[in-house]
């Protein structure tokens, strides 16, 4: 049995009076592909966004349990919060391109982190742009704006920007919502070979997708973990009547 | 009547409401580039007056005005700018910010010889400052301040949360997001903001009529502590105060404080369109 690399230990997740997650407990294990997928409103994202403290930001939120990653409670008075998040990468569902170049984007975070090493930020450039699949498309537009690129080029560039800083795991949240068909495969295709660095968690836009490339999935429903196993057991015999109803179409 | 009729109406009345405000003020521009161009020469404008004012030229009022707007800028930006980004990214939603958002909208709206008074008790009065540069800076400062502050804050909430939001999940600060991305799309709106306040200081004859304003005097300040002339002080002195004062004078001390104000409306205005040009998204 392999270490798990998060472990999500009694979680209870609330917006002012509204409990968005109910007793949540799950391990994570390390360089693979985890789905979350079920209904909107299930408490997908939230979950996400816990496992590198986005939700810190916002306000008027509640939280009980702990989340461990490599063992340590990321939620420790002591966490040094810029520190997690350089570990633990998200890319969102819109592809959001900060103003400026293509370099400078895909740069952006370690010059956050204090690298002004000319060579080091060279190198990323290339390395994560190539990762993301978008290098052969921009690397003649490097200093050009981000948004002047496509759609589905800017979210693989947010995927480079996020990849940029090698981080242990990479939290993707409805990423190829807003792609076109053969962007959304670039991006699958990319996960399928990033999850052999990386440990990934993914909200996929469809239950297609959470099936194309989950090595386990965690079904989701009301704040409540219905079931989480091997891909190849939840989506052709899943334990749970929901999530057989959710899978076959019969809601959600 | 049909639809085509009523939208030349239409366009009619807005170009006579466009006309109704922009002539008034291309009339009082051309009056006084015309009557203030036969008083304008070299010794006008840089030399001293004297024989009562009616004489000479108006180089302490030019002086004045320039060394109180500069001051004015330097003491209202760095404050104005700080406290409006420790009030939109860092300050939470409390009743106390409530209370501070409204005080400087309103404050930005109130009569400015409320904050001559208010310089007379504070400055001149209880800091023992006397009638002084520092004191009217400072006044012109505190009056520039929620015009600087309501309109940065307006442009800081302008720029999209995500930003913020991208910036944390790469790892960096709050101050980063700030530093980075923040502070450079929202330039252009701030720059706006502090020509608005320091354009107003600029013009103003209340605030500094008890603060720091000389009647007459006919040399440079040494220090801080001097008076100095000042161009609208000066024009409204020469227009009500002194008698038999040459017309010519008065218009040429209002076409330097136009050309003033306007000039330095022209190159904020040009640094504002430059930084805009260089922000991208």
């Amino acid at each position: 049995m392999v270490e798990p690399k998060i472990v999500v230990d009694g979680v209870n997740y609330f917006y002012g009076s509204f409990q968005s997650l109910c007793n949540i407990t799950m391990e994570v294990p390390p360089r693979s592909v985890t789905v979350f997928f079920g209904p909107a409103g299930g408490g997908k994202s939230t979950l996400l966004r816990l496992i590198n403290r986005l939700n810190d930001m916002v306000e008027n939120t509640r939280m009980t349990g702990r989340v461990l990653l490599d063992g340590q409670n990321i939620y420790d008075p002591g966490a040094n919060v810029p520190n997690l998040r350089r570990r633990v990468g998200m890319v969102f569902a819109l592809p959001l391109p900060l103003p400026g170049t293509v370099r400078e984007n895909v740069t952006y975070g370690l010059k956050l982190a204090g690298c002004r090493d000319r060579g080091r930020m060279e190198e990323t450039l290339v390395r994560s742009l190539t990762q993301a699949a978008l290098w052969d498309e921009v690397k003649d537009r490097l200093d050009n704006p981000a948004n002047s690129l496509s759609g589905g080029q800017q979210q693989r560039l947010c995927i480079a920007r996020s990849l940029a800083l090698e981080p242990e795991v990479l939290l993707l949240d409805e990423p190829t919502s807003g792609l076109d068909p053969i962007s959304t495969r670039k991006v699958e295709e990319s996960l399928n070979y990033l999850k052999k660095l990386y440990t990934i968690i993914i909200v996929p836009h469809s239950v297609q997708q959470a099936a194309r490339v989950a090595d386990q999935a965690a079904f989701m429903l009301m704040g409540d973990l219905i079931e989480f196993r091997p891909s190849a057991e939840i989506f052709t015999t899943p334990a749970d009547s929901r999530t057989e109803g959710y899978i076959t179409g019969r809601f959600g | 009547m049909d639809r085509y009729r009523t939208q030349q109406i239409g366009f009619a009345v807005m170009s006579l409401s466009a006309i109704v405000v922009v002539a008034p003020i291309m009339i009082v521009i051309g009056i006084v580039l015309v009557e203030g161009a036969r008083a304008i020469s070299w010794g006008f404008i840089f030399s001293m007056p004297y024989e009562g004012m009616k004489e000479g030229g108006i180089f302490p009022a030019i002086v004045g005005t320039l060394i109180l707007t500069v001051g004015t800028a330097v003491a209202a930006i760095p404050v104005g700018v700080a406290g409006t980004v420790y009030l939109a990214e860092y300050a939470g939603d409390t009743w106390i910010t409530r209370a501070i958002r409204l005080a400087i909208v309103n404050l930005a709206g109130i009569p400015s010889i409320v904050y001559g008074l208010f310089g007379l008790g504070m400055f001149v009065l209880f800091l023992h400052m006397g009638t002084s540069i520092l004191a009217g800076v400072l006044t012109l400062a505190i009056m520039t301040l929620p015009v600087i502050m309501s309109t940065s804050e307006e442009a800081l909430r302008a720029v999209p949360m995500e930003f913020r939001t991208v910036s944390a999940s790469l790892g960096g600060t709050r101050w980063q997001a700030v530093r980075y991305i923040v502070l450079p799309q929202a330039l252009p709106g701030i720059i706006t903001g502090i020509i608005l306040g320091i354009l107003r200081a600029a013009g103003e004859t209340a605030p500094i009529l008890f603060t720091v304003a000389a009647f007459y005097l006919p040399r440079l300040p040494q220090t801080p502590f001097d008076q100095v002339m000042a161009l609208p002080y000066h024009l409204y002195v020469i227009s009500t105060q002194v008698p038999a004062m040459p017309i010519r004078v008065q218009y040429g001390t209002a076409l330097v404080l136009l050309f003033i104000v306007l000039s330095m409306n022209v190159a904020a205005t040009a640094l504002r369109s430059y930084f805009r040009r260089r922000r991208q998204w």
